[in-house]
């Protein structure tokens, strides 16, 4: 549905974008995962036919990002990091204007727009002004004015920062069902890791305009070792018990009167490893989450100059201001 | 910058009527900025009227009378040019991201302003004209129609060039500049408050480069007869003008960063 190649992006001396290739599957949720300042936005404004790249290119939809533009954008909807309805108007005036924009007969129309304020929940509050509107209300109305003209591929650009955790529950809910009934590939960029377990078929780390991992949710934890069992005896450990025997174990370590043992799939396999077992103390064990993978991955790159406040960041947020 | 073409012409004039509705209906639901607007030339009007009006002045008509066409050229001045500088603050929030992320072209975007300006512009004057025949200014069908077009044309002008200047211009505090160095000469140069016939050579040289000198004649002309130029003559070269920052102002509006 997308592809990538060979992309590169560059501000005087900064590279936002450093050599990004990778292709995104249809109907598929991918996760654009990183810190603040890696060049997710700068991706999506690519995509979105908003910048030109300086090196690279991409298709979306089967068409050139640099080529043809009007077919790219047709074929997308996005929704911004910055709020861009106006509060001024009402949620069914916003989408009047956007299916105007988007030249969907007239006909359609009124139906078209009762689809998508239904598909987000905002059918009985179309006719209060957006500045009523909560966060997450108005992020919704956003997505359904994206939505209004069948778009294959929908971006979503940090869809539930500043929201609170049950707006984002709330938000999630709605991303799967646009998934499964408007039958759309979804980029979503976003720096919550739950959010990016949750939601997303794969995911794509990104550090300095670099693509670093690129695997579903589940491989990149496999990736750290899988899951981690510690079982803790009440004197000492038995000698004749040989953990590696199991096709899931992939290593294991004693220290003093416990075992630790990196696995996969512990729901399943703990019964095997503890049958038999004499002595036990206690059994602890631990799945490694997204921010575990996160942590390993951008180790290495985040070093000194953290992007998180860094000077790179802090630099473009007072170019932005 | 990109390519956006193959869009029939009835999805073209839909995208038109749809920047168009959203700028009238924005404009008709700030009420703070539709009485500031209508407020401003009143007050000039009302109040620089008589008081330069009791000084005596050689200009053969009330000096209420004299600035009344200027004033509605104030109005016209004041709206489009801050109108076509609102592009800063649409950039500000991401509405000109979700409008530019449309299939739309720039040139779409850019003539729907100009349409919205000429729209709200068209509201203000139409009050103007109303105050004027308190005034005790008489209009016939032929005057409101040059008012009409002088009107339309002007503020199509003016929103182009606020436009412009709003597609270089960053900054929400650029608005302070626009003022300054725009609208503030555009007005005192254009003659609105004094015959341009007996200026120094100097000054009158620079009211030559200014759209609002010929609005001003032109509508001096057919409200009250008093014109320096033919009414045709003025039109003529406000036309022109229009022509040549319309030019302008779509290409600096094509070579606009979007983000």
């Amino acid at each position: 549905m997308i592809t990538v190649k060979n992309l590169v992006k560059k501000y005087a001396d900064f590279k936002a974008l450093d050599g990004l290739s990778f292709e995104v599957n249809e109907n598929e949720i991918f996760g654009l995962l990183g810190p603040n300042g890696a060049g997710k936005t700068t991706l999506i404004h690519i995509l979105a036919t908003l910048l030109k790249p300086t090196e690279g290119g991409a298709i979306v939809n089967g068409f050139d990002v640099l080529h043809n533009a009007t077919k790219v954008r047709q074929s997308i909807g996005v929704v911004f990091q910055a709020p861009s309805s106006d509060d001024i108007l009402t949620g069914y005036e916003n989408l009047k204007i956007h299916a105007l924009l988007y030249g969907i007969p007239r006909k359609l129309r009124e139906k078209r727009i009762s689809e998508v304020l239904e598909l987000v929940g905002l059918e009985d509050r179309k006719n209060d002004q957006v500045k009523k509107y909560s966060g997450g209300m108005r992020r919704r109305l956003e997505i359904a004015r994206g939505l209004l003209h069948h778009p294959k591929v929908f971006f979503l650009d940090e869809p539930t920062l500043g929201l609170d955790p049950k707006s984002r529950e709330t938000m999630w809910k709605y991303i799967k069902k646009m998934v499964r009934e408007e039958k759309v590939t979804i980029i979503l960029t976003t720096h919550y890791m739950e959010e990016a377990d949750m939601l997303c078929d794969r995911i794509g780390f990104i550090t300095n305009g670099k693509i670093i991992a690129l695997d579903s949710p589940s491989k990149l934890k496999q990736e750290i070792g899988g899951d981690v069992v510690k079982i803790t005896f009440n004197d000492r450990i038995p000698l004749d018990k040989d953990f590696t025997k199991f096709d899931f174990v992939h290593k294991v370590e004693q220290k003093e009167n416990s075992v630790i043992i990196y696995m996969e799939k512990v729901n399943s396999n703990l019964h095997m490893l503890i049958k038999d077992l004499d002595g036990v103390q206690t059994i602890e064990y631990k799945k490694p989450t997204l921010n575990d993978v996160f942590l390993k991955l951008s180790g290495d790159y985040l070093s000194g100059d953290s992007p998180e406040g860094g000077f790179m960041q802090r630099y473009a947020q007072y170019k932005k201001s | 910058m990109l390519s956006t073409k193959n869009l029939s012409s009835n999805i073209v004039l839909g995208q038109l009527y749809a920047l168009w509705l959203r700028e009238i209906k924005v404009f008709l639901r700030e009420r703070s900025r539709l009485v500031a607007s209508t407020f401003t030339p009143l007050l000039w009007l009302i109040v620089i009227g008589s008081g330069l009006g009791s000084t005596n002045l050689q200009i053969g008509t009330d000096y209420e009378k004299f600035i009344f066409p200027g004033i509605i050229c104030m109005s016209v001045i004041f709206t489009s040019v801050f109108f076509g500088a609102y592009i800063i603050w649409d950039r500000k929030f991401d509405f000109l991201k979700s409008v530019m992320v449309a299939p739309s072209s720039r040139t779409t975007v850019f003539i729907g302003k100009t349409l919205g300006g000429m729209t709200t512009s068209l509201f203000q004057v139409a009050i103007i004209l109303v105050v004027g025949i308190v005034l005790g200014i008489n209009y016939d069908a032929l005057s409101l129609l040059q008012i009409l077009s002088i009107v339309l044309i002007l503020s199509f002008c003016l929103t182009s060039l606020g436009l412009t200047f709003g597609s270089y211009i960053e900054s929400l505090e650029g608005f302070q500049l626009i003022i300054s160095f725009i609208v503030f000469p555009l007005f005192f140069l254009s003659g609105a408050l004094f015959p341009i016939d007996n200026l120094p050579a100097w000054l009158k040289l620079i009211t030559l480069v200014d759209p609002a000198t010929y609005s001003v004649d032109a509508l001096r002309n057919s409200i009250l007869h008093l014109g320096t130029y033919s009414f045709e003559y003025d039109l003529a070269v406000l036309l022109l003008f229009t022509f040549i920052i319309t030019i302008i102002g779509i290409l600096s509006f094509r070579r606009m960063k979007a983000v």
